[in-house]
């Protein structure tokens, strides 16, 4: 079994290297976007095998770095996030495959993108999982920057790369605490020797920040709007479904396995602060978000805020010695994971095929998409309902679980923690609710209403293997949500890993919650809501049998703008993107994303048009990058004094700094 | 037995609902009609309208797609499966174990998805104003809901309403100030969800402010008529459930006859009319507020419903 992962891991290196040797050749993109799809179904196969089957044997592979050789192996966490990279990477291959091939620099980074988020979760070691986390940034930054003549692409990447680089400065002390002194990089070593005291809570704090920067948790989510939308769409579906679900296994590893079971209640709570801010912030910007990648890419902030919020319930519940609990919140986080994963993955698949066929990523610019790509915009509505969490797709099925798990807050017997998860509730609803305004938003003024220009009037619909990438994730965000009670029955593992306690599920497809006195069986509600729609739909017609008569739009009465100009007619007649953001936008983005609007109006008389101007600016910007901006900036000033420095103070200096490092020295061997 | 007739019981619940829901209507216009001072039109008035619309030949725009066809018939499918799941003369119907609060709220929120879509369907300006605002306000809405949810769910230990009802029921709890609060807040929210006044004005067309109504501008015939009726089932919800949990006096225990139907009906029919009674006197009384207003209505709610939970917290010293 992780033979063949080895397998699937070299044959993407090969890929790769492959794909710098085949250069600019026209077959290169079907025989690299081919072996990923093959890679990927691979991943799904052996994680599912694990899931399914016994744990294997740690694998020793036969190269490694100096000090010890490299070991893969599979524990539970690892398959279930593994089954997410296949069936995620899977379909985005398969999406790359049948679109017309972009430029031959994006070829290579693709395969080692898939190894590094492979590599990471397949790791044993403190070691190779920083090597494959860093392999995935790297990949993905190289491919965020793909398109670099554009200068905010490499604005984006730039940044990305900052953020990387801040992820990488807080893991791999976080993983160095853990070690200890002895330097153990082995899981297994690590898990033998939990941290204590400051240790542990340094762990914590580097943890959620060097994960948390990966993820895309508010505030160190800013690059996360930028860059996942200007990689190509299948790489942007990737990084959205599966690369912050990576940096969410990394969190999950360390804070919730490695540090032990024994952590105390109060770890929990800066997991659902975190969790529950970014998940309205991220719901809200999606709301404001003109362009259709950007939305949905704030869409993932606020589901994997979701996502955290259950694992700090579950760190809170497990402190708390409330075993069921924990299992519950713990299984929602997975669940949720999976299926965002999967949706996400299936709407960037949309926005690519959209961006490909009408010309733009603009919600301003498109339009009507349903009359002439019927089959994306079934998929669209599919992973747009499940980013709402509507019954019964799989959005609710994780919500549910999540919901009822925060419901349970109160059982923690602190005060304090019992009103923050009530407020963690109230947040997570309404973040749902905002997730589902934005979800309608976005197929609303792609796919409904009728084109606003000429480009977009011309889309078509996309290939038949672009079709079948589309329709795999909405046929499995189907599934998922109709069997939610199966799926996390296959994460029973996971959830031993993660609360260290075997997992006890009760079987069969229903949802419970609270000893089994809730209850949510989708499978119920499908074929009741299904059987409704057939009784009403077939005693309505016969009681009203007219065809459908088409006439022109109403409208209140106005007249139709004339259509000599667009055979659409005008489309300042539609809706914008801004004026259906401006409820959410005055009610809360004016308070909390520093929302602004301006409308300047001619004053009687004057002929020219009047212009309504809105933005917002997130907060993260102003408190977080603003400051570290002008901190580098003083930096960069005082390490420019140095330069002028006379011989005598720079011989000086230099002492100083050798005396300082020998007291340390001996400081340390004195301990 | 117990199986057949926790079935008919929920043959009966749904046929009673589907009667009763166009009559809540009638009688709450009739009832606000007659507080203004005017005669007001027959209780029975909404089933002539939608007998109306049904034998009318729906128009739809030329560039209307398949979603304005279907989102009706979505939206009434949801609501009826959640009006089936809110127990009225009896406890115990067969669909009981699947009456979970968070799930009624689900599919709530699929039936004003539907609402919204076939909204801007048409790319009308109105459809979109509309869709935009009533999906604004589920955002103020659901944590009211949901805190209240939190309430019951610690008092009763589950969020099953059909299970709350039978612990409220026996009344080990007693009068609570936190059941007070979390029915206030529940009130808003079914006001809110319903477009009600101070939120929306049911009876009004053509108004600036409006925002149920204004979905519905393209839609006619039975499409028409499958929005109204699934507005009036999901009235009848609310109020269904608001007696379900804050009055749940009167109502057959699971597993009993006929003969414990006959006065549960009748303790449902009073308590509904009680309550389109007030609904009726609140709408006379108040006044439409701004559009911009309505976050600070719904914010009061869930301030309510935070502070119904934290005095549970407080008072009982849960643990």
């Amino acid at each position: 079994m992780l033979t063949a992962l080895t397998l699937c891991l070299g044959l993407l290196v090969l890929l790769a290297a492959a794909a710098v040797a085949l250069g600019r050749s026209p077959r290169a993109g079907a025989i690299v976007h081919g072996g990923c799809l093959v890679a990927s179904l691979g991943f799904a196969a052996v994680a599912l095998a694990a899931l399914l089957g016994a744990p294997a044997e740690p694998l020793t592979l036969p190269f490694g770095p100096p000090w010890a050789a490299a070991r893969i192996g599979l524990d539970g966490l690892s398959a279930w996030f593994l089954l997410l990279l296949g069936l995620t990477g899977g379909a985005a291959s398969l999406f790359a495959l049948g679109h017309p091939p972009g430029p031959a620099r994006t070829l290579p980074p693709f395969p080692l993108f898939l190894a590094g988020m492979a590599l990471t979760l397949a790791a044993t070691d403190a070691f190779l999982l920083l090597f494959g986390f860093e392999l995935m940034s790297l990949a993905s930054w190289a491919l965020v920057a793909a398109d670099h003549e554009k200068a905010e692409n490499r604005a984006a990447a730039r940044l990305y790369l900052g953020f990387a680089v801040l992820a990488a400065a807080c893991l791999i002390p976080a993983f160095g605490l853990l070690a200890g002194h002895a330097g153990a990089l082995d899981f297994a070593a690590m898990r033998a020797a939990p941290p204590e005291g400051w240790q542990a809570a340094a762990v914590l704090a580097l943890g959620l920040a060097g994960a948390g920067a990966k993820a895309g948790l508010v505030p160190l989510h800013v690059w996360l709007p930028l860059a996942h939308p200007a990689a190509p769409s299948h790489v942007s579906a990737l990084m959205s479904g599966a690369m912050t679900k990576v940096a969410l296994y990394v969190l999950a590893r360390l804070l919730l396995d490695l540090c032990g079971a024994a952590q105390p209640s109060w770890w929990g709570v800066p997991l659902l602060v975190v969790g529950a801010v970014s998940a309205v912030l991220g719901a809200l910007r999606a709301n404001l978000e003109d362009d259709a990648k950007t939305l949905l890419a704030c869409s993932t902030i606020e589901n994997v805020g979701l996502i955290v919020l259950g694992l700090g319930l579950a760190l809170a519940f497990r402190g708390a010695d409330l075993g069921p609990l924990a299992t519950l919140a713990a299984g929602a986080a997975l669940l949720h994971a999976l299926n965002h994963g999967v949706f996400k993955t299936g709407l960037f698949l949309v926005a690519g095929a959209v961006l490909h066929s009408a010309g733009s990523r603009r919600l301003d610019r498109l339009g009507g998409l349903i009359h002439a790509m019927p089959v994306t915009a079934g998929a669209a509505l599919v992973g747009a309902c499940a980013a709402a969490s509507l019954p019964p797709l799989s959005g609710f099925a994780g919500e549910w679980l999540l919901l009822q798990s925060v419901l349970a807050g109160w059982r923690v017997s602190d005060i304090a923690f019992q009103v923050l998860a009530a407020a963690a509730a109230a947040l997570a609803a309404m973040a749902a609710a905002l997730a589902a305004a934005a979800m309608l938003r976005m197929f609303g003024l792609v796919f409904l209403g009728r084109p606003r220009t000429p480009r977009g009037a011309g889309a078509h619909e996309v290939s038949a293997i672009e079709r079948a990438a589309l329709l795999l994730p909405a046929g499995l965000t189907v599934l998922f949500g109709l069997f939610p009670g199966l799926l996390l029955s296959l994460a029973a593992p996971a959830l031993t890993v993660l609360t260290g306690r075997p997992a006890e599920l009760p079987p069969g497809l229903w949802l419970t919650a609270g000893e089994g006195a809730s209850g949510y069986a989708p499978l119920a509600v499908f074929l009741l809501l299904a059987a409704v729609l057939v009784a009403v739909f077939f005693l309505v017609r016969r009681r009203s049998p007219a065809a459908t008569q088409r006439g022109p739009v109403w409208n209140c009465g106005f007249i139709d703008p004339p259509s000599h100009l667009l055979p659409f007619g005008d489309p300042l007649t539609q809706p914008t993107a801004g004026g259906i953001a401006q409820p959410l936008r005055r009610m809360l983005g004016e308070s909390l994303l520093a929302a602004h609007e301006a409308v300047d109006m001619p004053r009687p008389g004057e002929t020219r048009a009047a212009t309504h101007r809105a933005g917002f600016r997130d907060p993260a910007f102003a408190l977080l990058l603003a400051p570290a901006a002008a901190l580098r900036e003083r930096l960069s000033i005082q390490a420019e004094r140095l330069r002028d420095f006379t011989i005598r103070r720079c011989l000086s200096l230099s002492f100083a700094t050798l005396v300082g490092l020998l007291a340390l020295l001996a400081w340390i061997e004195a301990r | 037995m117990q199986t057949f007739g926790a079935v008919l019981t929920q043959v009966l619940h749904i046929a009673l609902m589907l009667a009763a829901a166009p009559a809540v209507v009638g009688v709450v216009r009739w009832l606000k009609a007659r507080m203004l001072g005017r005669r007001g039109a027959s209780p029975l008035q909404p089933f002539r309208d939608l007998d109306k619309l049904l034998r009318k030949q729906p128009v739809l725009a030329e560039n209307a797609s398949v979603v304005s066809e279907a989102a009706p018939y979505a939206a009434f499918a949801a609501s009826l499966v959640a009006i089936a799941l809110v127990p009225s003369f009896a406890r115990g119907m067969a669909f009981a174990p699947l009456a979970d609060l968070i799930l009624l709220a689900g599919l709530l929120a699929l039936a004003r998805m539907a609402l919204a879509l076939a909204g801007m369907d048409v790319g009308t300006a109105f459809g979109g104003l509309g869709a935009a605002r009533e999906m604004s306000f589920a955002a103020f809405a659901e944590p009211a809901l949901l805190l209240s949810v939190l309430t019951l769910a610690i008092l009763a230990g589950t969020t099953n309403l059909d299970l709350i009802g039978a612990t409220f029921r026996e009344g080990a709890l007693g009068l609570r100030v936190s059941l007070g609060l979390a029915a206030m807040a529940m009130l808003a929210v079914a006001i809110a969800e319903n477009a009600r006044i101070p939120v929306d004005n049911p009876a009004t067309h053509l108004e600036l402010t409006m925002v149920h109504e204004a979905m519905l501008l393209e839609s006619s015939g039975r499409h028409l008529a499958l929005w109204e009726y699934g507005a009036a089932l999901r009235l009848t919800l609310w109020l269904s459930l608001l007696a379900a949990v804050f009055l749940p006096f009167g109502t057959a225990p699971a597993g009993s006859g006929p003969l414990a139907w006959v006065p549960g009906l009748l303790a449902w029919g009073l308590k509904m009319g009680a309550l389109c009674l007030a609904l009726a006197g609140f709408e006379s009384a108040i006044a439409k507020m701004r559009v911009f207003r309505v976050p600070e209505f719904l914010g009061a709610a869930l301030l309510l419903a935070l502070l119904a939970a934290a005095l549970l917290f407080v008072s009982t010293g849960l643990a």
